[in-house]
């Protein structure tokens, strides 16, 4: 359920809006639900609403934390 | 047209269509001299006739026709005018042909503006000179207001295939390999970015275009090892896909890392939860082709401008569910199924 | 795209398999329900069944708005759309759900009626902005991800004093769903599916916040693990499960811990509390009617409310009685099982809603798996 998308928030406009970008593709969508948005934020777009932002650094952590998971599986071979 | 008539001229600014111009008297005289002919002008045309008389070369003659409806009318990349001599001319183009002739039919909304409709007429005429295929003969109705959705064209085509060359749906054969000329889902998503309720912002522009150049290089590169060819026009590269299938009664394997889509499409697709193999292409072609010759028709598809992003993208397969199948890029296994009704953005 | 490709990296997935074959002890087995239909879509699109050791198990849960929306409700927009002074917008995965007897939205539009597919609630709003003479419908569908986005378009109309614009709600909620697959799991005499835990909701985590499921965890002793939509997301999710189960632990975990916090979107969940209030209890398709599961709007919204604006009449209509998507949104039977799937109930022309929304189990199988039912018939 719930399609949703993270995207980089590019320009804050009036009214609680705010441009998104992914890959080229702009769209406007609201950002009255996460507070404090800024340029440069990923938030997760959703219906033209933005829901969350994503934290990069738990990004980064659970990324390392696949490849970790990853690699002792291949060690363990 | 008749020199008799007595030429006002038209408000080309500020005017708009209305009964008068379909009802067949001297105001539709006026519109088809005005916008039509001044456009699209060529001696068959200007012969003033109700039907274009021509030599008819030997070969196998090709025709075909289709209308078109889209919305909006104007688009990035392009309009119905220039889309409604393309789609055409690719749907000769498809059988191996070189495209001759064109004719144009027009449904005009009452109220449509006169410069909307010369911007779509000069449209066209650029299209066809372009591409060499002259518009011959044509027909102009009017409807009342809301009978039609600003215009609808109707373009017939006809062209000459050689004797020896018969490229058909039914000839795939497993083993065979499938060419894309291109990146796939441009047009669609150059479309939908336009769409009031959809709207967002992309450089993507509609990959419409005439592709019998491509065509004509691909016959002589490798004129024994061509099948089949077809546009992926609505339902996308998964429509033609599983036509194919059917008709042939063979499946499809397909790469879905070799598939060309552009990152702005991909994402655009994302956003609305859509899938780019569904989506509209007007300037591309899938080829299926013996797997001997498919490496030369690549090449000779990859030296055309058109087909510069050109891949093999997958091949025939025996299958007798005829599914088209796709490897993902994830490493899995999937079906590309017919699409279920039109594809609309979805939430969930 | 950032923050997605990554996670969807098919030679990590796999290493992470391999992880879940070497956790996963060979003298047991492991069935997890994945509630939501993000969820389903994944594991059917990405091919996730093939990469999971025997032993472990994937059940579709009822996680898809689409397909837990009863017949009935369907039968009251279609009835809400007829009338001429109503233009009901609607998001584009309705359009095709079957009402009874052969309807839909996209049948009553052809007849007639003024159905618009709208991407986003603010839409709605502008069109009912746009076009005062109208009454402009919004019929509202989602779980908790989707209901922020619905409160915030009345409270625009509110503030706009637009006095043509309704919504017809039929937002519900996801925890009393997993509730009342856990008290009853049974379904009309057939037994339920055995649970070793739960995937939980990403995006509806990110506004319930994932302590929202503890309770589950707690009563229920059955882990849960919220994760991302991605495959990878998945996949590591699935290997935390094995990893509670074998330590004979069961608590919330948070894989999907870049977008989700303990505590959830707060203000998204003030913005749906000054909106909306719960209900007794609202129907969902293949669990009957459920206490406190569905939203509706607070009295002071009542001008808002289609409902009572346009006095709709409660419809309760049967499903088809062929139609398994009862047993399927439990987790008790699998798409194959029912006799309807893939012969008279297609994605051209489906009976039940599983088959509709692609994220419906049915609707994936049928899009992504089903070349596999063949391979395995050739295989026996």
């Amino acid at each position: 359920m719930c399609l949703a998308i993270p995207a980089e928030v590019v320009e804050l406009l009036p009214e609680q809006m705010a441009r998104v970008s992914l890959d080229g593709v702009s769209k406007v969508v609201s950002v009255a639900l996460v507070e404090g948005v800024a340029v440069g934020d990923y938030v997760v777009v959703h219906v033209g609403f933005a829901l969350t932002r994503i934290d990069p650094d738990e990004a980064k952590q659970t990324l390392a934390l696949l490849a970790e998971m990853g690699q002792s599986a291949e060690a363990a071979r | 047209m008749s020199d008799r008539i007595k030429r006002r001229k038209l408000d080309l600014a500020h005017g708009r269509v209305d009964l008068s111009h379909g009802a067949g008297g001297r105001a539709m005289a006026h519109l088809i001299g005005e916008i039509f002919h001044a456009a699209f002008d060529n001696p068959m045309l200007r012969a003033g006739n109700d039907q274009a008389a021509f030599e008819v070369a030997a070969g196998r003659m090709v025709m075909t026709t289709d209308g078109y409806v889209v919305s909006p009318l104007f688009f990035p990349g392009g309009d119905i005018g220039s889309l409604a001599v393309h789609g055409t001319i690719n749907d000769v183009a498809m059988a191996g042909a070189r495209p001759l002739y064109l004719s144009a039919g027009f449904i005009i909304e009452e109220g449509f503006a006169f410069a909307d409709l010369k911007r779509i007429a000069d449209s066209m005429a650029a299209a066809s000179r372009a591409a060499g295929v002259p518009i011959v003969t044509g027909d102009t109705k009017v409807v009342e207001r809301g009978k039609a959705d600003g215009v609808f064209i109707t373009t017939t085509g006809v062209g000459i295939a050689p004797r020896d060359l018969v490229l058909s749906a039914e000839q795939a054969r497993p083993g065979d390999k499938v060419l894309l000329s291109g990146f796939i889902g441009d047009h669609g998503v150059a479309v939908m970015s336009q769409r009031q309720n959809l709207a967002f912002e992309t450089s993507i522009q509609s990959d419409s275009a005439a592709l019998h150049e491509l065509v004509a290089a691909m016959v002589s590169a490798a004129p024994q090892g061509l099948r089949v060819m077809r546009d992926p026009t609505r339902g996308g590269l998964a429509a033609t896909l599983n036509e194919l299938a059917q008709q042939s009664a063979v499946g499809f394997r397909l790469d879905e890392d070799a598939v060309p889509v552009r990152p702005e499409v991909a994402a655009a697709c994302e956003l609305l939860g859509l899938d780019p193999l569904y989506v509209a292409n007007e300037g591309k072609l899938v080829a299926v082709a013996a797997p001997e010759a498919a490496d030369t028709l690549l090449a000779a598809m990859r030296a055309h401008p058109l087909g510069r992003d050109a891949a093999i993208i997958g091949e025939v397969i025996e299958d007798d569910h005829h599914f088209v199948q796709m490897t993902t890029a994830f490493g899995g296994g999937r079906i590309v199924d017919w699409l279920a009704g039109e594809q609309l953005p979805r939430i969930c | 795209m950032k923050y997605v490709d990554e996670y969807r990296d098919g030679k990590v997935a796999r290493q992470i398999a391999a992880a879940i074959a070497q956790a996963a002890d060979p003298s047991r087995s492991y069935h997890f329900m994945e509630f939501c239909g993000g969820h389903t879509h994944a594991i059917s699109r990405y091919g996730l069944e093939d990469l999971l050791p025997s032993n472990v198990r994937m059940v579709h849960g009822p996680g898809c708005p689409v397909c837990v929306l009863p017949v009935g409700r369907i039968d009251m927009a279609i009835r809400l759309a007829q009338r001429p002074e109503v233009t009901l917008c609607t998001y584009g995965d309705l359009m095709r759900v079957p009402g009874s007897h052969g309807t839909s939205l996209l049948r009553a539009k052809a007849a007639g009626a003024d159905i618009r597919m709208v991407y986003s609630t603010l839409d709605a709003v502008a069109i009912a902005e746009a076009e005062p003479t109208r009454e402009v419908v919004f019929f509202a569908i989602g779980f908790e991800t989707t209901t922020p986005p619905t409160a915030l378009a009345i409270k625009l109309a509110a503030a706009k004093r637009l006095s043509n614009f309704s919504v017809f709600c039929n937002h519900v909620l996801t925890p009393p769903a997993i509730r009342g697959i856990l008290e009853h799991p049974d379904l009309a005499g057939q037994p339920g599916p055995r649970l070793d835990g739960f995937i939980g909701p990403a995006h509806v985590s990110a506004v319930i916040g994932a302590d929202a499921f503890a309770e589950f965890a707690r009563d229920f002793a059955k882990p849960v693990v919220v994760a991302g939509f991605e495959p990878l997301d998945v996949m590591q999710s699935i290997l935390m499960l094995v990893q509670q189960v074998n330590d004979g632990r069961h608590v919330v975990e948070n894989q999907y811990i870049r977008a989700v916090t303990p505590e959830g979107n707060r203000i998204a969940q003030a913005e749906v509390a000054a909106i909306f209030e719960l209900r007794d209890s609202f129907e969902w398709r293949g669990f009957g009617r459920v206490p406190a599961s569905g939203l509706q709007l607070r009295e002071a919204y009542a001008a808002f409310d289609a409902e009572r604006r346009f006095a709709m009449a409660e419809i309760s209509a049967a499903d088809n009685p062929a139609c398994d998507c009862g047993a399927i949104l439990r987790g008790i039977k699998r798409p194959t099982d029912c006799k309807l799937f893939g012969t008279l109930c297609t994605p051209e022309t489906p009976m039940g809603s599983c088959m509709v929304s692609s994220e419906g189990a049915c609707a994936a199988h049928w899009t992504y798996g089903r070349f596999r039912d063949h391979a395995r018939r050739a295989v026996a």
